[in-house]
């Protein structure tokens, strides 16, 4: 034990005497809490359209501007042509193109349907798809109000029988984009942290040399691991202090489960990555090649965790992937407890696979790592 | 078997079908200072890491201080000391938190530790250094400092892997009377040394060619049988010989 004191003075004193180190440790957790919840996200705003207007009547210029009072559309210019407007669509100036043809209004007076055109510019399919379920329900909302001012009108008492979906939207019910992204992106910031430090910090002494000289001195394996770990677990703990409160007081958050929960399983999750990062440090023998494994990893079980896309909507065999995707467990943890307040016997099962994980990892790092070669 | 400081016998080590060290026997008595010579690919550094626990061998026997390096290597590395060829001290820590943390991983307490910090920042001229960063200090400094550091814990007996190499003339000199002083608190010396006039000053010298120890006498004895004026000679006869090339 006294050894290991030596060793973590020695590490915290490399630590912080790495001037690269500290702006890693205290402004990369907030950096990326702030570009990643307000940059990454799919809610529309300010859409640029065109409108070409054939019928310009009370009734086409009543759609136009409930189409602009949401803020989620931007009249960028009206024509006169549907060869103009497209032209625009082509060059990127505006996203989609409202085409009204000429008798809207007058059809809708006496009763009848009609029809308005819609073209989008669907190189980013989401954002397509967006488009068309908010110009959706903005149509559907405008032929609602016309029917019912057609009733009023014909004085028609007949009751419409139709069905109502009214949605009622539980956990986040202003279905806010960055309440459900900072539970996913303080995962990221938490996996970095244990995944590249600890693991880079051993083949550092490799390359420079001084693994040698370690390993001839008493230092036990152990004892030279847990040197490694702990320092980059207090750091990585502290980063996730820095993200949960700038979560919830910065964001918003609700913080709905236990914080204690929530910093237990972090602190396992923790070891799961950092045994990642130690057993790459194990088969690698620069910073280079254990740099590149680490970031490969990384993007694999980012892009898979269901922080950017739903896990359900993969494809079969990519679900039976994230089973061993540890920043899928950490992600849904994450949300399960904060926005829904989900306790042990909720995510117990989780935490389970998490140890697992972790014991592995560790025990085939401190294997595989050797005093004798 | 106590009586030896190192005892080796039949010690090999191969790689695939590459036989680095070819069944060595000799014997290191205890207080001596021995040096290990051999043109560059001999099987020096590969002999020494199989004596100091770094490498496992192949076959053969091999007792550092008493302890069999096969199943006691961790009892052997408490009692040795190593000094590697490259400089393996933390460039990014200071000439005290170096010593401090060597000390401490071989269990000085710190009293002892700061005891020896002050006598061996004094006896290398070092105390003015001892908050510089050990990277910024000139090559043949740093090694005096890894020198010193490899012996702080007092240990039986010490590997030092071409401490000299690289450094100027005045330096080696300095060096050896450090390695001098070691050697009369009773440690025992295994240097490496590609300079000839550095292993006149060894009580005994053997020399490697292609992974086996052809020769093994003191200096004067190996210049008689090989009518020779310095080990140099000796050593130029015999490498002469070799089939493996400087690679």
């Amino acid at each position: 034990m006294k050894t290991l004191r030596f060793i973590l003075k020695k590490e915290f004193l490399q630590i912080f005497r790495n001037k690269g180190m500290l702006p890693i440790i205290f402004v990369m957790p907030v950096i990326q809490l702030l570009v990643l919840s307000f940059a990454a996200t799919y809610e529309l705003k300010q859409v640029r359209f065109g409108l070409v207007d054939f019928d310009q009547s009370m009734a086409s210029r009543e759609l136009v501007s409930r189409l602009q009072s949401g803020g989620y559309f931007k009249l960028e210019s009206a024509f006169f042509s549907i060869e103009k407007a497209k032209k625009e669509l082509d060059n990127g100036s505006v996203k989609m193109i409202l085409q009204i043809p000429s008798g809207l209004d007058k059809k809708l007076n006496e009763g009848n349907s009609a029809q308005v055109q819609i073209l989008i510019d669907a190189v980013d399919g989401s954002t397509a798809g967006l488009i068309q379920s908010y110009m959706a329900s903005i149509i559907s909302d405008y032929n609602q109000e016309q029917q019912a001012g057609i009733f009023i009108r014909s004085s028609a008492r007949q009751q419409m029988a139709s069905i109502n979906i009214i949605p009622s939207n539980w956990y986040n019910p202003d279905l806010d984009y960055i309440t459900y992204m900072v539970p996913g992106i303080i995962v990221i910031l938490v996996s970095m942290i244990g995944l590249f430090l600890s693991g880079m910090n051993v083949v550092r002494e490799y390359e420079i040399g001084t693994i040698e000289q370690l390993n001839v001195t008493p230092i036990r394996k152990s004892e030279f691991m847990i040197g490694k770990l702990l320092p980059f677990w207090i750091i990585g703990m502290f980063d996730l202090c820095i993200g949960l409160a700038l979560a919830r007081f910065g964001f918003h958050i609700p913080f709905l489960g236990s914080l204690v929960t929530i910093l237990i399983i972090a602190g396992i999750y923790l070891i799961v990555v950092q045994g990642l990062g130690l057993f790459i440090s194990t088969i690698t023998h620069t910073q280079q090649q254990a740099m590149f494994i680490a970031w490969f990893i990384m993007v694999v079980f980012v892009l898979m965790g269901g922080l950017f896309t739903p896990i359900e909507s993969m494809p079969e065999w990519a679900q039976q992937l994230t089973m061993i995707n540890p920043v899928a467990y950490f992600i849904e943890i994450m949300r399960m407890v904060l926005l829904k307040g989900a306790g042990w016997m909720e995510v117990y099962k989780a935490v389970l696979v998490l140890l697992a994980m972790g014991f592995g990892l560790m025990v085939l790092s401190i294997n595989r790592y050797k005093k004798t070669s | 078997m106590n009586d030896f400081a190192i005892e080796a016998k039949n010690l090999t080590k191969t790689f695939g079908a590459f036989t680095a060290v070819d069944s060595i026997s000799f014997e290191v008595s205890k207080g001596e200072i021995f040096g290990f010579l051999g043109a560059n690919g001999a099987g020096k550094t590969t002999a020494m890491k199989m004596l100091t626990g770094l490498l496992a061998p192949s076959s053969g026997k091999a007792f550092v201080n008493g302890f069999d390096v096969y199943t006691e290597s961790e009892q052997i590395k408490k009692s040795i000391g190593y000094m590697s060829q490259k400089f393996s001290l933390y460039n990014d820590l200071t000439v005290a938190e170096n010593i401090e943390f060597y000390g401490g991983v071989y269990g000085l307490s710190s009293k002892m530790l700061s005891k020896k910090t002050e006598e061996l920042l004094r006896s290398v001229n070092f105390t003015e250094l001892k908050d510089s960063l050990a990277g910024s200090l000139p090559l043949g400094w740093k090694q005096k400092l890894a020198f010193s550091i490899s012996v702080l814990h007092n240990p039986q007996l010490v590997f030092l892997d071409e401490p000299t190499g690289g450094v100027d003339p005045v330096t080696r000199r300095q060096f050896w009377e450090q390695i001098y002083e070691a050697s009369d608190r009773g440690i025992t010396v295994f240097v490496t040394t590609h300079y000839m006039d550095e292993a006149e000053y060894c009580d005994r010298v053997s020399i490697m060619v292609d992974g086996k120890i052809e020769v093994l006498d003191n200096p004067e004895n190996l210049k008689r049988s090989f009518s020779a004026n310095s080990v140099e000679d000796v050593f130029i006869a015999l490498a002469r010989g070799a089939k493996r090339g400087d690679s």
